[in-house]
């Protein structure tokens, strides 16, 4: 691991990016970089190739995101890259972290990668913290381990990490156990664990779809707000476009397992070239849109373990194409610059 | 805290005394009458109604319960038919044996279970897990006594280390009250650890599936601190309950055992009460074995209150 002293990630301090604005020293390197990542699952009904061929990255201060339904692949590409996959898959392809091969990585080795650079917010806040230990513990029990605090320190960090995080009244909270605290409070409590040790990367994995929706609004600005603050780097995982739009610089669109479209987010939004991507932007309810008007797409995702040999989207396309797209899988094209699409047919701008 | 134990100390008064009601009632019903049985086959009526007045067993049903629980209150639990003394001195007797039978069980059983219980869960699906679940198979499947004669058999007969029964109190002979009790808690305690190996291991298992233990590994914590720190703390939460509810049926329920042993113990007591129609014994014993296990309730109940911050005492 090299040595990361030139990054001023002091919670309370600025960071030194803003959206769109490429960070300083970190720009040539990106925090996590996956290549050909493949990931397959042994399941009872024979081997599940759930994640195929799958290339991105993301930089210091950048968000990406992955979008895509459930089943498409987008946790589990997360999952695998950092070890946390089930003992059942089979992981193969190339995942960088700061540089370092984590493939190559023993696990012990990739463990103390894990929660120091890299930190996690899961989708379900109810779920996702101990109900027997204290908030404080829990928040920085990372840092004991990775950062070698004591029991005393970990616990000042605490209270600062629960201030930086929102949460009124931290240093009376901070003994308090989960069931104690409401759910947006508790993602809250799971995105100070998740920076207790100002990792470089933060994986946030659909963090509001188990929230309601005022409660949703508030822990996507806190995130986007921490990662202009601290600079981090950050992986959205989610199926909400509106949080894409709102958040992210770059996207990736998946399907089946595999990028469908990725680029970045106005050159996707603007000019979605996937029949996929342009029909989950159909499909965004919207003032005056009433439910039974949003046109769904017909279908459903197709099963891990029963792929088509040629696009997956395939069977469910409007655009219908020919036998190629039925028997073979389409490549990886660019349509503009840093913008691909994984189609024979891209949908022209104003198709 | 306080008010949470003596309110939960009341509720036991309650559902002690409704065991006394069952206990009395339960008897009235059993055929055959104590008196008889207590004079023997040769007596004069005068005799008879004598022994009946002095048990007060020709007052009404409701005096009779209504004196019983009266005396019950001041730690009088009425007469041996037999020999004439006090249950609550008999049944105190008895107690040092049984308690030091069910927890050495209950020790031995938690010394095997709780490793191997763990183990299995943490790394199910290999060799070891597998053993354990022959293990705890067979354990549940061979009655103690089966298991208490084998040990005699064995320990006693062919290899001469043990002695086949009787018993030596703890205080008096440390060594002799070890070497006595070994075969009977073994015996007990295989079934036991039997029970609680399975119980542990599904706790365990089910733990290891929740999402707060993914969030421990994503921090990057040590396997050990994982398990250790995440999944055995509130795994162990229900072993507690079952702990306890074992180590509590083995003080009221180690009949067999005690009589295959010559253990002088509760159940010893329970089962000559029994034979001898001893109806104040038998009302006593049972009283007892229910107090224990109202008692042990209650210290699960503020162990669980400390073991998990969600159960509120207030």
């Amino acid at each position: 691991m090299r040595e990361r002293t030139d990054r001023p990630t002091r919670p309370g301090r600025a960071g030194a990016t803003d959206r769109h604005e490429p960070a300083g020293p970190d720009i040539a390197e990106p925090v996590l970089a996956i290549e050909d990542l493949t990931v397959t699952i042994g399941t009872r009904r024979g081997p599940a190739r759930a994640v195929a061929g799958v290339d991105w990255s993301v930089r210091a201060g950048q968000t990406l995101a992955l979008v895509g339904e459930s089943g498409s692949g987008k946790s589990l590409t997360v999952l695998a890259a950092t070890g946390l996959a089930p003992r059942t898959a089979r992981v193969t392809g190339r995942v960088r972290l700061l540089g370092e091969e984590l493939t190559a990585l023993p696990e012990p080795r990739r463990r103390r990668l894990r929660g120091r650079h890299v930190g996690f917010v899961f989708q379900d806040p109810m779920t996702s913290l101990n109900p027997v230990l204290t908030v404080g513990r829990q928040v920085t029990e990372a840092c004991e381990e990775h950062l070698g605090m004591t029991r005393r320190q970990a616990r000042e960090r605490a209270v600062e990490l629960l201030d930086l995080v929102g949460i009124p009244s931290p240093r009376q909270r901070v003994d308090a156990y989960p069931h104690q605290f409401s759910g947006g409070m508790r993602q809250r409590v799971v995105i100070a664990m998740a920076l207790s040790c100002e990792p470089d990367l933060l994986i946030a994995d659909e963090p509001t779809t188990a929230l309601d929706v005022t409660t949703q609004a508030q822990i996507v600005e806190l995130i986007a707000d921490l990662r202009r603050r601290l600079g981090t780097a950050v992986v959205w995982i989610t199926h909400d476009l509106g949080v894409v739009a709102g958040v992210a610089d770059t996207v990736a669109v998946m399907y089946g397992g595999r990028i469908v479209e990725q680029g970045p987010v106005d050159a996707v939004f603007d000019a979605p070239s996937h029949p996929y991507t342009r029909a989950l932007l159909a499909a965004r309810p919207g003032p005056g849109v009433r439910d039974g008007d949003l046109p769904a797409i017909q279908g459903s995702p197709p099963s891990p373990l029963d792929l088509p040999a040629g696009c997956a989207f395939w069977p469910r396309c409007p655009v219908r194409g020919d036998a190629r797209c039925e028997h073979e899988l389409p490549p990886l094209v660019p349509v503009a610059p840093g913008h691909r699409v994984r189609t024979f047919y891209p949908l022209s701008e104003d198709a | 805290m306080t008010r949470f134990v003596l309110r939960r100390l009341l509720q036991s008064v309650v559902v002690l005394l409704g065991v006394t009601l069952v206990v009395f009632l339960l008897l009235q019903l059993v055929p055959g009458d104590p008196v008889r049985v207590a004079l023997g086959t040769r007596f004069d009526q005068q005799t008879y109604d004598a022994l009946r007045e002095r048990s007060g067993l020709d007052q009404p049903l409701v005096a009779q319960y209504a004196s019983y629980v009266g005396h019950a209150l001041t730690g009088d639990l009425g007469v041996s038919f037999r020999s004439g003394q006090p249950v609550t001195t008999i049944v105190l007797e008895r107690l040092p044996a049984t308690l030091s039978l069910a927890v050495t069980a209950v020790l031995l059983a938690l010394l095997v279970a709780f490793p191997l219980g763990v183990l299995s869960a943490v790394r199910s699906g290999s060799a070891l897990d597998h053993a354990a679940r022959v293990f705890s198979q067979f354990g549940v499947s061979v009655p103690d006594f089966w298991m208490g004669i084998m040990g005699i058999l064995l320990f006693a007969g062919v290899l001469g280390w043990l002695p086949p029964s009787g018993y030596v109190a703890l205080t008096e002979d440390p060594a002799g009250w070890a070497s006595h009790v070994l075969l009977p808690a073994g015996a007990v305690g295989l079934v036991t650890a039997s029970i609680l190996t399975r119980f542990i291991r599904s706790s365990v298992l089910e733990v290891l599936s929740e999402d707060y233990v993914r969030t421990a590994e994503a921090k990057g914590l040590r396997s050990r601190i994982v398990v250790v720190r995440h999944v055995l703390r509130n795994a162990l939460i229900p072993v507690v309950t079952v702990v306890a509810v074992q180590l509590a049926s083995l003080i009221g329920g180690v009949i067999v055992i005690e009589v295959l042993f010559a253990w002088p113990g509760v159940g010893r007591l329970t089962y000559d009460a029994v034979q001898a129609r001893d109806y104040p014994v038998l009302q006593g014993a049972v009283l007892f074995v229910a107090a224990l296990f109202l008692l042990m309730n209650l210290l699960v109940d503020v162990l669980y209150a400390r073991l998990d911050p969600r159960i509120g005492v207030r």
